[in-house]
């Protein structure tokens, strides 16, 4: 590093010195020490190892890990944490404050509904679709972009041209409008929303993914590949793909929050996944109707949107700073 | 300069004739637009008719043709609903989305730079760590939550503002902060990261060496060239805002198109959606051909690409 006395701010990264870290390990072993790895180990396994020590290191990244954890456990677990159905309904129970008792001696931690039904139950039963649309569209844009990306910046030529031309288009649509659209016309149900979100969301992973190729096409090891005779389709995959992995993870990550508040935008305008099943969006959207006299129905739905979105973000954050931080997302 | 300036545009009319083709597919993926169009107890002989008077039987391509001429005629059909030209309806409320989205787009740089810039020159102090920490709360708040609580802490408890309408400039205040709170969160990491990388340049230690005091080195050689990829962020972020506007005017009751078209898809009033999605998708193309044309002047490297 040079001149290293000149007065505050003499270094670009983002992150405080402590937090040291330098691009991924996947560029090569070299980078690690190897008496601190014990010799048993395989080179794959080790620089996972040393790839998570470094994310330990950023405690904001670690955090949100945590965070999106527990909301995947509340997803999964919601039967087993939840003392109520979130869909029985209990008149007599209607708007009741967080922390009331019922009948039979439950408290309704959270409070409950206009119908009666417990909001705790219902938060961590929606945590189901929420994650659910955001894995399952993350998975089909993050395939299209990838697929896009390799062959876009590998072959080049009119190919790139097409599917970047694609790209512009796709970006010059104010998406959530598009999405409104369509899945108003076909009707609303998990299988179409994933898929509108899905594909209409591989625009970004393309775009790294291509400029990751592009230079990775270069490599010295690919042109060896190519040397020796590799086909293409072997190149891609065994070259280039894993060395294209660590951005689109990277935007992977970041995309989940994105298509999860989407997720939560669609129900809360009634085009999410339908009634009975618990959404946080529709939880909010019935909560904006007794605002004035009942706070709780929309201010808990909406915390548990803000705290899993502000997880994954802190997570994807951090996981950029430690695999690229040129990466500008 | 005019070989990219033709090229841009070129570009641009592509991609309106991209938006124009999925703008026509939504109505053809409801399936019969004839069963859509009329009413429910129409005949089977008026459906057969009306197909063939409106050309619902002819092949895709010549019907894609005759909605793009209409397209650009501004004749999208008539509201179901209202019975009015689609077209009428939606630029009729034009004017209120473009006053909400330039109001939050206000909000968000009005906020978001000078924010982003203090971040950066005082950086790692308390007032680093509250904005960037507002920042990255900003970024993860659904908008809809926002807009829900701002009306119970502003409207329901301490009555200070209105919830919903347009009109005066009071019940402009919510929406702009509702809608425009992404935006920036965005610009302010934006501007924060961008500051730091230019305040770390050796033309930046140069003029410090030479005796520049601090306020004019931030802000007239730093801003200036940290200044770039926020110009470029302002056009993709109003197509956030005009897309974000749908939602926000349907919580305050804004008179605006993203109303309009969320309340048209209820009504299944197809023509309107189609006319809202392809003017909003317009005038998100125009404002970035703009964008980049002003861009050009501000870094001449873009025009070399």
């Amino acid at each position: 590093m040079r001149g290293g006395t000149t007065r505050e701010g003499k270094s670009a990264e983002t992150e405080p010195a402590r937090t040291w870290s330098r691009p991924p390990s996947i560029q090569g072993g070299l980078t690690a020490p190897a008496t601190t790895i014990p010799a048993t180990t395989n080179p794959a396994r080790r620089e996972w190892i040393l790839f998570l020590r470094r994310l330990a290191r950023r405690r904001t990244a670690l955090f949100g890990l945590i965070v999106v954890m527990l909301v995947v456990v509340a997803a999964l677990g919601a039967p087993l944490i939840a003392a109520y159905d979130p869909t029985e309904q209990n008149i007599t129970d209607r708007l009741k404050p967080p922390g009331s008792l019922d009948t039979a001696g439950r408290a309704h931690v959270l409070g409950t509904d206009h119908l009666g039904r417990d909001i705790m139950a219902r938060v961590l039963y929606g945590a189901r679709p929420a994650l659910m649309v955001g894995f399952a569209a993350v998975a089909i844009s993050g395939v299209l972009g990838m697929m896009v990306g390799l062959f876009s910046g590998y072959f080049g030529g009119r190919i790139d041209d097409v599917f970047m031309r694609l790209a512009d288009i796709q970006l010059a649509f104010p998406f959530i409008l598009l999405a409104i659209a369509v899945i108003g016309v076909l009707g609303p149900s998990l299988p179409v929303i994933i898929v509108v979100i899905g594909v209409s969301s591989w625009v970004v992973y393309a775009r790294v993914v291509r400029g990751a190729v592009l230079s990775l096409r270069e490599r010295e090891f690919v042109q060896a590949a190519h040397a020796l005779g590799s086909r293409d389709g072997r190149i891609l995959l065994r070259h280039i793909l894993p060395n294209a992995f660590t951005p689109w993870l990277v935007v992977a990550t970041l995309d989940m929050a994105r298509v999860i508040v989407i997720e939560s935008a669609l129900s809360f305008l009634g085009l999410g996944v339908q009634p009975p099943t618990p959404t946080w969006g529709g939880m909010l959207a019935d909560g904006r109707v007794y605002i004035s006299t009942a706070w709780w129905l929309a201010t808990f739905p909406g915390l548990a949107i803000l705290v899993t979105v502000l997880g994954i973000n802190l997570f994807g954050d951090g996981l950029r700073d430690t695999l690229d931080p040129r990466l500008k997302l | 300069m005019r070989i990219y300036l033709a090229r841009r545009l070129a570009q641009a009319l592509l991609v309106l004739l991209g938006v124009s083709f999925i703008v026509f597919f939504i109505l053809y993926l409801t399936g019969d637009p004839a069963l859509i169009l009329l009413p429910p107890d129409a005949s089977a002989e008026d459906v057969q008719k009306f197909r063939e008077t409106m050309g619902f039987n002819d092949p895709f391509v010549v019907q894609y043709g005759r909605f793009l001429a209409g397209a650009l005629r501004g004749d999208f059909g008539q509201s179901v609903r209202h019975g009015e030209p689609a077209f009428n309806l939606v630029v009729e409320r034009m004017p209120a989305t473009f006053e909400l989205a330039g109001a939050a787009l206000l909000v968000a740089l009005g906020l978001a730079i000078p924010a982003g810039i203090v971040s950066a020159v005082r950086r790692n102090t308390l007032v680093d760590y509250v904005s960037t920490v507002v920042a990255l709360l900003g970024q993860s708040m659904p908008t809809f939550w926002l807009g829900i609580m701002l009306i119970l802490v502003f409207s329901v408890q301490f009555n200070l503002l209105p919830s919903s309408g347009r009109g005066s400039l009071e019940h402009l205040v919510l929406p702009a902060i509702t809608l425009g709170l992404f935006t920036t969160a965005r610009i302010t990491r934006l501007t924060r990261s961008g500051m730091l990388e230019v305040l770390s340049q050796d033309y930046i230690r140069t003029a410090r060496a030479k005796g520049v005091s601090d306020p004019p080195v931030v802000w007239k050689h730093a801003l200036k060239n940290a200044a770039i990829p926020i110009v470029t962020i302002v056009g993709i972020e109003l197509g956030t805002l005009l897309g974000g506007s749908v939602i926000t005017e349907t919580i305050f009751a804004w008179p605006g198109v993203g109303r309009l078209s969320v309340q048209a898809i209820y009504n299944r009033d197809y023509p309107v959606v189609q006319a809202a999605v392809f003017l909003l998708s317009s005038t998100f193309v125009l404002v970035n051909l703009v964008v980049d044309v002003v861009y050009t002047y501000l870094d001449p490297r873009i025009r070399l690409r």
